[in-house]
Formats: C-alpha cells, sequence, structure tokens
C-alpha cells in the first residue's frame, strides 16, 4: 500500500475524534533553536471540512489494526475496514512537510491496540521523540493515551506532548459494558487521574525552576460518544461535571454518534444527532463559564436537554421566577444568566453602566439578541410586564417553527437518514438485542 | 458652514499620529478635519471642499507640539484600526484622539459608547483578518540553487502584511519563505536571518502548485465525515472568498455530492452485515457453564473463570456461595459488595455483620446455612475514589443463574431464603415486590420453599433509630421462620429441570 492509500484509510479511521484544537498550550517558537514551529496561546484552525469541524492538526492512527472489539468503533477487531499501518517515520516526513507548507498545527496521533497496550504506546511516543528531538519540532502534539499502558511511556508522552488524552467513550459503566467490553472505567479514570498529578507536578516545579520539564502544558481532555446508548442528557453531564472536577479536564468533546462502516446491529443507524451535540456543548459552558450547576440544567421529569431551545432560555422559562433581571443593578452572576447574554456581553454591560445607564440602543450596538433577551430583562426604557413573564405561551414564541427545526439543515440531508418532519430523537430506542 | 482643515499625510499610521498631533494643536474639531491620504483620495465629497479664507491654518506638524496624554490603550488600538481598509477610520480614530483629550479620558472604558464601539468593530475585523491569513497562507515549494524556497500567494482583506510578518518568521525561523501579496511582500531569509518588504506581486509571480498538495487533499478527503453534513458551520470560519487559495477547497462540492449516497451505502451494507453476523442468544452463555457435578469445591473452581456476562471485568474474583452442602438452608443475597470483591467471600461486610447479628437474634446458627448471591461478581461504578454499587440488570442475573442452580442441585436445600429482589427474581425465575410477599413462603425451585424477605443492605440504608430498630425486628422475625424448616429433604429431582414456580 502506498502513501496516499495508507494516509486514507488512517485518516478515515480518525475522524470519529472530536478534537482537533491546538490550543491551551504554552507560546514557544522556532526563532532561538533554528528548529521548526511555534504555539500561541489560542490555536488556529487552518482548514474547515463540509462537515463544520475544522482541520487544525494531522489527525492520523498510527495503525487502524485493533484487538479490541468496541462496537461503536470502526476500527474494532469485528469490523471489516480495510486496514493499514504506518512506519514512525512516515509520520514524521508527513507532520514535517504538511506542517511546511502551513496546512497544520501540529500533529494529533492516535493508534488501534496492536500486540498490547505497551507496545502500541511505544510507537506513538517514537513519533512525539523524533518529532521533537531529531528534528526540533515546536508544533503542537496531542497524543491520544492507552490507559493500560507503563507508567514510564505515559511520563515520556507528557513530556513531548501538548495535549493528552484518554476517551472515556460512553457516559455511564453500562453503556462501557453493552458496547466496549474491553475497556474499564475505573481504570481509565485512575489513568486519568496519574495523568493529572503529572500535570500539576510539572507546573509547580517550572514555578520555582522555568528550565524544569514540562508535562503536557495544554491539559488533558476526553470525548464520550452520545447517542450510541440511551443514556440521558442528565447523566451524561454528570458525568462531565465530574470529571471536569475530578480530573481538572481542559475539555470534555461530545460526538454525535454517526453511523460508520460496516457497524454493528447493535447500534442505531440513524442521523447523528446533531443538535443533541450542539445542546450538550451549550449545556457544557454554562457548567464552565455561566456559574450553572450540573442538576439545574435538566429536571427529574426531564433529564434530556430541550432540543428547540438552547438550555439557558429553557432554564429561565422554567425559574421565571427569577426575572426581569434589571442590567442596571444587577451583580454578574445574575446577568449571566439571562438569555441572550454571554459572557464577553455580560462584562461589556457591567463596563458600560459605570458611565451611564445602559438602555436597548445599547444592548443592540453590543448585538444583543433583544428578542431572545426582552421579556427577561429591565432598562430604563423597557419595563416587561409581569403578565408577560407569566404567559404559558411565552415558551412559543421562541420555539422555531417546524421546517427550522433542524439547526443544520441547510446542508444536503443525507435523505435515507432523515426522520421526516423532526430531529432524530432524543433517546434513540435501542435494537431489541440491547433489552435487557 | 464652520471652518474645516485638510489634513494631508502619507497613509500610514505614523504620519496620520504626526498630523493629528498637529491637528490637535491647532485646535481642529473633529467635524473640520478633511483627512487625505498620499493617494490624493479625497475622503469627504469633492462638493463639500472649503472655500480657502475658510481653512483653519495648522501648525507645523514637525515643530515638537507638546504630546498629548493619551492611554497606551488608544495607541495600540489606533495601531490595528489603522491596518483596516475602510478609508473612514481616519475621521474615527481623530475623533476618538479630540474626545480623550476634551473631557473624556475613560472614553474606552465605555465598550457602548458609539466611537469605542466602531473602533473595537474594526479592530475585530483586523484581527479576524490576521488570524485568517495564518490560518489560510500555502505555501508551495520551488526549488532553487540555494535549496528549497517556500512561495505563498494571498490576497488579506485589510493591510496585515507586516503586523503579520514575525509570526511567519518566528514559525518558519528554518525555512526560506515569501509571502506575495498584492498590496505588500514578505520575504524571510534564514542566513541571514532578515525579513525583507517589497511592493505587491501577483498571482502568477507564486508557483503553480506543489506536489504535496495532493496528499494534503487526501487527507482533507478523508477526515471529512459525510454523515454530519453542516455547511453554514463551515462557511462561517472559512468564507468563500478564501476558497480560491486553498488547494482543498476544490475538493468541497464534490464531497458534497457523494455526501448522502455514501451514508446511504453504509446503512445499507451494515445492515445486511449485522443481520449476518448477529451472535445467537446461547452464544456468551455458552462461553461458562458450570460442570455437571455436586461438588461445590469444583464448582467454585470452574465459575472463577466466568465470562458469562461482562461483570467479571471490573470485578476483583468471583464471590462464590460458601457453607456445608449438607446444609437445610439457602440463604441467597443479591451480588458481593466492596468488601466481599477483595476478600473472595460472601456476606462478610456491613451488610454480612448486620445479616449475623439478625440470625443470631433469631436464633439461627450462620455455619449451619450455605450462604450465597444471584450474582457472583461484584458490580459497581466509580464514585469518585469509592466503588458504589450498582444493581445488576436481568442479563446479568440470567447469565449467572446456572451458577445457582448448580449450587442449588448439589445441596437440595428445603428453604432458601432470598434477601431482597434481585435473589428472589434470580430463585423464582420471575421479578416481584419484596414490599408485597415478604415473610411469605413460596414455591421454589428442586420443591423447596423459597421465603422471602429484604436484602440486609435495605436496613443499612436507614438512619439509626427507632425506625431502623423495627425494621431490624421484623427482618429477624422473618428470620426465625427458618426455624419451622423441616427436617426431611424434598423429593429428588433432575439437576437442570425447571424451577417449580415458572
Amino acid at each position: 500500500m502506498d502513501l496516499p492509500q495508507k494516509l486514507s484509510v488512517l485518516a478515515d479511521a480518525a475522524k470519529y475524534d472530536a478534537s482537533c484544537a491546538s490550543s491551551g498550550t504554552t507560546a514557544r517558537n522556532a526563532r532561538a533553536s533554528g528548529g521548526l514551529g511555534s504555539t500561541t496561546g489560542s490555536g488556529i484552525c487552518h482548514s474547515y471540512t463540509p462537515d463544520g469541524r475544522c482541520v487544525s492538526l494531522l489527525k492520523i492512527l498510527l495503525t487502524n489494526y485493533c484487538i479490541y472489539d468496541c462496537l461503536y468503533c470502526i476500527n474494532r477487531v469485528s469490523s471489516d475496514v480495510r486496514r493499514a499501518r504506518f512506519t514512525p517515520d512516515e509520520v514524521v516526513r508527513l507532520t514535517l512537510d504538511f506542517y511546511k507548507r502551513n496546512y497544520i498545527e501540529g500533529l494529533f496521533l492516535s493508534s488501534g491496540i496492536i500486540r498490547n497496550p505497551d507496545y502500541t504506546m511505544e510507537q506513538v511516543v517514537a513519533v512525539a521523540r523524533k518529532l521533537r528531538l531529531e528534528h526540533k519540532f515546536h508544533g503542537y502534539i496531542h497524543l491520544k493515551t492507552i490507559p493500560e499502558a507503563s507508567q514510564a511511556l505515559i511520563d515520556e508522552a507528557g513530556r513531548y506532548a501538548d495535549r493528552i488524552s484518554i476517551n472515556i467513550e460512553l457516559p455511564t459503566a453500562t453503556d462501557l459494558e453493552r458496547l466496549a467490553p474491553e475497556k474499564n472505567g475505573e481504570r481509565i479514570e485512575r489513568a486519568m487521574g496519574a495523568i493529572r498529578e503529572r500535570i500539576e507536578a510539572s507546573k509547580e516545579d517550572r514555578k520555582t525552576s522555568p528550565k524544569a520539564p514540562g508535562f503536557a502544558p495544554g491539559g488533558q481532555s476526553t470525548q464520550m460518544i452520545v447517542g450510541a446508548t440511551p443514556t440521558s442528557d442528565a447523566e451524561i453531564l454528570r458525568r462531565a461535571d465530574g470529571l471536569y472536577q475530578r480530573q481538572g479536564l481542559r475539555r470534555v468533546y461530545y460526538s454525535a454518534f454517526s453511523p460508520i462502516p460496516s457497524a454493528s446491529g447493535k447500534l442505531p443507524l440513524v442521523a447523528p444527532p446533531l443538535v443533541r451535540e450542539h445542546r450538550l456543548y451549550q449545556a457544557d459552558w454554562l457548567l464552565r463559564f455561566y456559574g450553572f450547576g450540573v442538576e439545574e440544567l435538566t429536571t427529574p421529569a426531564q433529564p434530556n436537554l430541550d432540543l428547540q431551545l438552547d438550555p439557558k432560555l429553557a432554564w429561565a422559562l422554567r425559574h421565571r421566577e427569577h426575572f426581569p433581571v434589571n442590567l442596571n443593578t444587577a451583580p454578574r452572576p445574575f446577568l449571566l444568566r439571562v438569555p441572550g447574554l454571554g459572557v464577553k456581553t455580560v462584562d461589556k454591560i457591567l463596563a458600560a453602566r459605570r458611565w451611564h445607564p445602559v438602555r436597548l440602543a445599547d444592548l443592540l450596538r453590543l448585538k444583543v439578541p433583544l428578542k431572545k433577551a426582552l421579556p427577561f430583562i429591565e432598562t430604563p426604557d423597557h419595563r416587561p410586564g409581569l403578565r408577560e413573564l407569566e404567559d404559558p405561551a411565552l415558551r412559543a414564541r421562541f420555539v422555531p417553527p417546524p421546517k427550522q427545526l433542524d439547526l443544520f439543515a441547510d446542508g444536503p440531508t443525507p435523505p435515507a437518514l432523515a426522520t421526516p418532519g423532526s430531529e432524530p430523537p432524543p433517546v434513540p430506542t435501542a435494537p431489541p438485542s440491547l433489552e435487557f | 458652514m464652520p471652518a474645516s482643515a485638510p489634513l494631508h499625510f502619507d497613509g500610514s499610521f505614523a504620519d496620520w499620529k504626526r498630523v493629528a498631533r498637529a491637528a490637535l494643536a491647532s485646535g481642529v474639531a473633529p467635524q473640520q478635519a478633511h483627512w487625505r491620504d498620499a493617494g490624493a483620495a479625497q475622503i469627504e465629497l469633492a462638493l463639500d471642499a472649503p472655500a480657502p479664507e475658510r481653512i483653519v491654518p495648522l501648525a507645523d506638524p514637525d515643530l515638537a507640539a507638546p504630546s498629548p496624554r493619551v492611554p497606551r490603550a488608544f495607541l495600540d488600538l489606533a495601531e490595528d484600526v489603522a491596518r483596516h481598509r475602510d478609508p473612514a477610520r481616519w475621521p474615527l480614530l481623530y475623533r476618538a484622539l479630540w474626545r480623550l483629550t476634551h473631557g473624556e479620558p475613560h472614553l474606552l472604558a465605555n465598550p457602548a459608547d458609539v466611537d469605542t464601539h466602531a473602533l473595537h468593530t474594526l479592530a475585530k475585523a483586523v484581527h479576524r483578518d490576521i488570524h485568517k491569513m495564518r490560518a489560510f497562507v500555502r505555501f508551495r515549494e520551488r526549488a532553487t540553487e540555494a535549496g528549497p524556497w517556500f512561495v505563498a500567494w494571498f490576497e488579506p482583506q485589510h493591510h496585515i502584511v507586516e503586523a503579520n510578518a514575525p509570526f511567519f518568521r518566528d514559525r518558519f525561523a528554518s525555512l526560506r519563505w515569501s509571502i506575495l501579496t498584492p498590496g505588500r511582500c514578505v520575504h524571510w531569509d534564514p542566513d541571514s536571518r532578515s525579513l525583507r518588504f517589497t511592493p505587491g506581486a501577483s498571482r502568477a509571480d507564486a508557483p503553480a502548485d506543489d506536489a504535496a498538495e495532493d496528499l494534503w487533499r487526501t487527507y482533507y478527503a478523508s477526515i471529512f465525515n459525510p454523515a454530519r453534513v453542516k455547511v453554514d458551520a463551515m462557511l462561517a470560519e472559512m468564507p468563500r472568498h478564501y476558497w480560491k487559495n486553498l488547494p482543498e477547497a476544490a475538493l468541497i462540492p464534490r464531497l458534497l455530492a457523494e455526501a448522502a449516497p455514501r451514508v446511504q451505502r453504509m446503512v445499507a451494507r451494515s445492515a445486511e452485515q449485522s443481520a449476518a453476523a448477529a451472535p445467537t442468544p446461547g452464544e456468551l452463555e455458552g462461553r461458562a457453564r458450570p460442570p455437571a457435578t455436586g461438588d461445590l469445591a469444583i464448582l467454585a473452581e470452574a465459575a472463577a473463570s466466568c465470562h458469562a456476562c461482562p461483570l467479571w471485568r471490573a470485578a476483583t474474583c468471583t464471590v462464590f456461595g460458601e457453607g456445608p452442602r449438607e446444609a437445610c438452608i439457602v440463604l441467597v443475597g443479591e451480588q458481593p459488595g466492596d468488601h466481599e470483591d477483595r476478600v473472595g467471600k460472601p456476606f462478610v461486610g456491613p451488610a454480612g455483620r448486620l445479616l449475623d447479628r439478625a440470625l443470631a437474634a433469631a436464633g439461627i446458627e450462620r455455619s449451619a446455612c450455605y450462604v450465597t448471591n444471584a450474582v457472583k461478581h461484584f458490580k459497581w461504578e466509580p464514585r469518585g475514589k469509592r466503588r458504589l454499587h450498582a444493581t445488576p440488570n436481568a442479563r446479568e442475573i440470567a447469565a449467572c443463574r446456572p451458577w445457582l442452580e448448580a449450587e442449588l442441585a448439589a445441596i437440595r436445600p428445603g428453604l432458601i431464603v432470598c434477601l431482597g429482589a434481585t435473589a428472589a427474581q434470580s430463585v423464582l425465575g420471575h421479578a416481584l415486590r419484596v414490599t408485597e410477599e415478604r415473610g411469605k413462603k413460596l414455591p421454589g425451585p428442586f420443591g423447596a420453599s423459597a421465603l422471602i424477605t429484604v436484602h440486609p443492605s435495605a436496613l443499612l440504608r436507614l438512619p439509626a433509630g427507632i425506625e431502623a430498630e423495627a425494621e431490624f425486628q421484623r427482618f429477624v422475625a422473618d428470620l426465625r421462620q427458618i426455624r419451622e424448616v423441616p427436617d426431611a429433604r424434598p423429593s429428588e429431582q433432575l439437576p437442570g429441570s425447571p424451577p417449580a414456580s415458572t
């Protein structure tokens, strides 16, 4: 198999990993070393594919041979996809060739498990080692870690990588048992915990001696697949919240399960729940930047996020007693709860109101979506009647008309997959073989 | 009509600053200022040209006028705004400068102010263009005598080449490269380590292709997931006007056209395959069946390697039943807990101690009973550092049931005590409500009776107090019924025959 064919197979195998971030690491460049590459704090997306995802890193697998049999995974041992394997040198050359032409920010390397976890991890680390030491490569490196690999290899990976990740794959232990029998949730979290300790220890060391070796300065992230099992959004968000708190993760990625070639019959072969994925990201942001608690986002009666409304608006409609919020007097945490106001807008309102009362014209200039915000706010020139706020029909004003239900319907939707007239159901019903 | 001041400058930010300082020193108000850059592009309409006698005399910009004080943030912001291509940026900058020096020193602190907002809007567009240039420049390699030379053609929206040059210098320090644009070109030589700027060039000056672009397009096409098409998300970040200089963008129409058929084929093929390859229900359970023996030690040994359900993966060991084969009574619990999983014996943790206490209170020797569980592996979920008990599901109970049946067949007890709903479900073969059936003796398998009661861990969850004590006494009362078991064993029945109750 020639290089283009290998690249085609091993990029295809890597695309179900949502993350392509090249952000969050320390700034460095090649000016002094005469090598190649630099990183800035924020990362750069060098291209976008028609699936709306950015292309920042060369995201490939070292090999898609795998001894594991995770049902949702295109590379599982029982799948009949074409298999290929890069040598570490081939990956190094591809990375450098792409980088020199400014196609990418760096490399995101992952791998199927071949022979055993340590053997595989050693190959992955060898690529990073060659890039950093032999080629003085200063670009971004994200390494996918195998939880079962030895600590010494994970330590070496962390020395070369900007970011390290281990995917928890599925939100609950039950889901993992059903679909990824070889994976063990506790072992994954233990490995994350060990990585967290090293990241924090290295940060401490570098405070006292800036030359101390770094360890994954871009932190660690993880991904879970959404929609392959009937697990509710409440459980997914609880898991994510727990991971942020326990493991100090930079990001949890939610990946809508999409049909894969030669999928197992135990999986829903429906269009990926993209709107649900979008709502989960919105909820994730509310947890991290807006001061929401995980239990505020769903209710026991409605354990899934409202697909028609963003989660903040849905919360506001459930808690109308907190509104209207006076934009000229309310403290920051209250402003953050107002539908339509993002973190940046809130900070601008706080700055502006030191100089003059904030009015609707100011909000228009700050690009606040007034239609969404008006029922929930109070300004000198706008006082919503309580009757409006208490109107049971208020929700209906925000629900988009049915034909716009699919937020992303402007692209060609595969006709065979689209559920007529609506988005895929929030909880895909599991095929009978999964019912106990 | 108020007096006006034509302000001539060379179009650069530095010269604008020089002239603005002079205008400020001469008291030229913003509405009087008419900025004209070197290209003589008149910013005001020709009809508005003022009569000569109405022109405000301007101080000599090169004479050292006292510099007005402005915040550092304004200079940074102004430098970015000056890179915007909109000619209206110069009067806007001057108006902001005027206001800052005429009683509004905190102007920039108010993001809702009309001028501050306008400045930030322009600066934001410039920042975005700088960012997009870093993203979308595509170098093509050209072989020269001095070695490879990487040349790019790029069309920025604003005047950003100078601002962006240090970024490319620091990133590609070891390469010889040039970025050509219509307005300005920048070149880096790694040997002399210097940046050089030259006037604008044309697309034809840059190489027409590069061998690596085919590989790059292969990557781009392969990383695209046809099952999730979100064109708007792509267009928001990669607007069409950049496409003509991106080698991969030519693929987009074809990728979109093929997406739907590709997904349809994928789904159709998967459906065929899974219909052919679905595992039969017996397949999993067949992996570990109890050997046909009444020897409890051999059964326990065989159960240690049971993989009939996935619980073995997360558990430390199989916790098999324990007690004399001659026992008349078998106590069946739900599953081992954290403690039992580590020790390998049933009912040795907190629930086991409570059971011991209750048995003692009921006057029963535990050592005379056989104690086991419906499910022999600990099922749990991580909760921080703890392993939290998780209820086994019907699939797992069914997978483990052959072992319980083998134990019962070997012992042939007169009475089976079902501690909790899981035990009852496994022993009787169907689910029931413990609260309703509690204390009753139902017909069980192998002719034995099945006594239904609660699981001791249910009592552990009650807060200590009168209620807990009353529940404990109820549990003891249930267990007292054990003493009424007839010593005589029920008639022989073949092992493996269906339970009497089903």
